[in-house]
């Protein structure tokens, strides 16, 4: 283990160099281009095996690496934002021939009006596509998380992403605990792939044209490995723990034992949020802190556990469900607390958006606002923070 | 909030490495063990556009991550900024601002109106760079000026790890433009002049 | 009864390599292609052009055509630069 200073770009790349995919397809992107910048070096000064494709376009990127992992090599890119989008349709086709791919995606607004800082609409977009999607609260998880997604991908036959906030992680240096190269090669094991393509001993067909009689069931067994794929995410994130000393769940609880009052967040805010509640805590403040760090698969246990005795909820979404019932985090929280017998009140905050800054002030408005409603007054279920009114 | 936490706003103008002394100062606080953060913060990047960039120090982990609005140390690497980007803004009572410029700190404190609380420093960083590396390049002579001002770390130390960053950012470009710079940032230790 | 989600292999493959073999496509066939041995030069046109394998070759020679796959297309009679096929319409 040592200790470095990287930007969660630089450490990405790094978890990148140390897992030394086979093939590597990618297009750059602001603000992920340093990932890929840094990667293509690595290949250029011999330091991984990596077949680097530089493709046209996103969606290139994405359908190379299909073919590469189809033919059994371990398999990586990165993007962000339009590019993500741009692999929208592909993604589709990844998760559905189960091919284990890990994105390092750095999270940025779609456009329009253009924009190239943080927020999640990018991923949340495709978050139905069939990809596991981890969410990292600073550079160090995204390393972590990364390595961990490898693994996660060959177990569960599914390709993951692993996200972080743009320019707020990935242009910020921070303190990184850095693996050796052999401790994460230990870590990961042998590629495992589910099937491989230029086995001319045993020739499959990849992709074949599934109507109205197979295609049902292949989506319900596409739908069963996300539902088993929690249990994958535990097992690598606690063989991770005890060997390397950082543990990492599904969702984290902060200071939720007694609290009545809680918030919902994912990426960078949960860190601002967990000082803020340690502020309001000082001040007598029963709050706490829930941060999904899994979003996909949507860990509904586990936040109806962790939720169950909170009298109300604030899900902050760092995008907007621009004609939905709320932010698409609040939709689906509030779902997974109509199983709890006690239904906290859920209320749905957007915020950040397009990298707008958010600050403890305005994590304390969201409790405070969730206080009052407690006491009787009435505020919207659909809330904007941070925007000029 | 964590007190201990102490934050650091870099002024300066697009290509004078305002985003370089911030990391350069990042890794050298990180190697004597404390938690660190270095961002620039981004904005249209043009050559001689006001930009800034920061640090936050710790001795425990850093969670936050907003941006900095009330800075302890505020460093000024272009004079001409004053007046043109509000370099005081949120400022703390007792912080520190240090400013690239020939004028004296009281002359200075005139200029920035700030209160007496306000620890005010300058330093002719550009004087400096030209006599020494040639460029009026301000930001390593501005990490001498922010030791010498705050000893927020050992002098020996940042010079240490700042020629180790240097020697790989100018690797194959000769040995002697990182000594240049180091020199540099010793000059501006040496001549940075606070208020009696 | 056809296979449940949990008995096929992952990933919507096919494990058994040249399973069209048995989608006999000659159902779909409404005319059929018909040789005149005496005008085939064995020039393999046909063979070239047939969308589905459907002519029958052995030892370089033309032999007939294999109906069992056969959509009836007819492109194989277009082709034959000696008129040495014809298509005919099926007959219940």
């Amino acid at each position: 283990m040592k200790v470095v200073a990287k930007t969660a770009n630089e450490a990405m790349a790094e978890a990148m160099r140390q897992i030394n995919p086979d093939v590597v397809a990618a297009y750059p992107i602001t603000p992920a281009t340093e990932i890929v910048q840094i990667f293509s070096s690595f290949v250029h000064d011999g330091l991984v095996d990596t077949e680097f494709i530089a493709v046209e376009s996103e969606h290139s990127a994405m359908s190379a690496c299909i073919g590469a992992a189809a033919a059994g090599a371990r398999v990586m890119t990165s993007t962000s934002s339009q590019g993500l989008a741009l692999m929208d349709e592909v993604l589709y086709i990844a998760a559905a021939l189960r091919l284990p791919i890990v994105i390092c995606e750095i999270n940025r607004a779609l456009s329009a009006p253009i924009n190239i800082h943080c927020d999640h609409s990018d991923t949340m977009n495709v978050r139905d596509s069939g990809w596991i999607q981890i969410y990292a609260e600073d550079s160090q998880e995204a390393y972590d998380s990364v390595i961990q997604a490898m693994k996660i991908a060959e177990e569960a036959f599914l390709p993951a992403m692993v996200t972080a906030d743009g320019f707020i992680l990935s242009h910020a240096m921070q303190r990184i605990d850095m693996l050796e190269d052999e401790e994460v090669q230990a870590f990961i094991g042998e590629h495992k792939s589910p099937y491989n393509l230029l086995d001319i001993d045993n020739p499959i067909t990849i992709g074949p044209l599934d109507l109205q009689d197979y295609f049902f069931e292949h989506k319900r067994q596409e739908a069963d490995a996300m539902m088993k794929a929690p249990k994958v995410i535990k097992k690598v994130a606690d063989e991770f723990g005890q060997k390397f000393g950082r543990k990492y769940g599904l969702v984290e609880e902060y200071r939720l034992d007694d609290a009545d009052y809680a918030i919902v967040v994912m990426g960078s805010t949960a860190g601002t949020a967990k000082d803020t509640v340690d502020l309001m805590r000082e001040k007598g403040h029963k709050v706490g802190l829930l941060r999904i760090r899994v979003f996909r698969p949507f860990p509904a246990e586990e936040i109806l556990n962790a939720l169950k005795n909170v009298k109300v909820v604030g899900v902050m979404d760092r995008a907007d469900g621009v004609n939905a019932f709320g932010g698409p985090v609040f939709m689906e929280v509030r779902a997974a607390l109509y199983e709890s017998e006690k239904k906290p009140d859920v209320y749905s905050f957007v915020y950040g958006l397009g990298g707008r800054d958010v600050k403890p002030v305005d994590i304390e408005r969201v409790f405070q606002m969730i206080m009052e409603a407690d006491k009787g007054k009435k505020i919207d279920r659909l809330n904007y923070i941070g925007v000029r009114e | 909030m964590e007190k201990e936490i102490i934050e650091i706003r870099w002024h300066g103008r697009g290509g004078q490495g305002a985003k370089t002394a911030a990391l350069l100062f990042g890794e050298a606080a990180l190697e004597t063990g404390m938690y660190i953060q270095a961002f620039p913060e981004y904005g249209p990047e043009r050559t001689g556009a006001p930009v800034s960039s920061y640090n936050r120090l710790s001795k425990k982990p850093i969670r936050i991550h907003s941006g900095i609005e009330t800075p302890d140390i505020v460093l000024v690497l272009d004079p001409t900024l004053i007046g043109k980007v509000d370099v005081t803004a949120g400022l703390k009572e007792n912080g520190v601002i240090i400013v690239n410029t020939k004028k004296s700190p009281s002359e200075m404190r005139k200029m920035l109106g700030v209160k007496d609380t306000i620890k005010v420093y300058t330093v002719d960083a550009y004087g400096i760079a030209l006599d020494t590396i040639g460029k009026a390049i301000p930001n390593t002579p501005m990490l001498g000026s922010l030791i010498k001002a705050t000893g927020i770390l050992n002098f020996d130390h940042l010079l240490e790890s700042v020629r180790k960053k240097l020697e790989v950012k100018f690797r194959g470009k000769g040995a002697d433009i990182v000594d240049k710079n180091i020199q540099a940032i010793k000059k501006a230790y040496e001549e940075t002049k606070g208020e009696e | 009864m056809k296979e449940t989600w949990k008995e096929l292999p992952i990933g919507a493959i096919i494990k058994e390599p040249g399973t069209s073999k048995r989608f006999e496509t000659g159902d779909w066939r409404t005319e059929r292609p018909v040789l005149d041995p005496e005008k085939c030069i064995h020039c393999m046109f046909c063979w070239i052009y047939c969308p589905d394998s459907s002519i029958k070759v052995e030892d370089g020679k033309m032999e007939g055509f294999l109906y069992e796959y056969c959509k009836g297309c007819g492109i194989c009679a277009e082709m034959c630069p000696t008129k040495a096929i014809t298509m005919v319409r099926e007959e219940v």
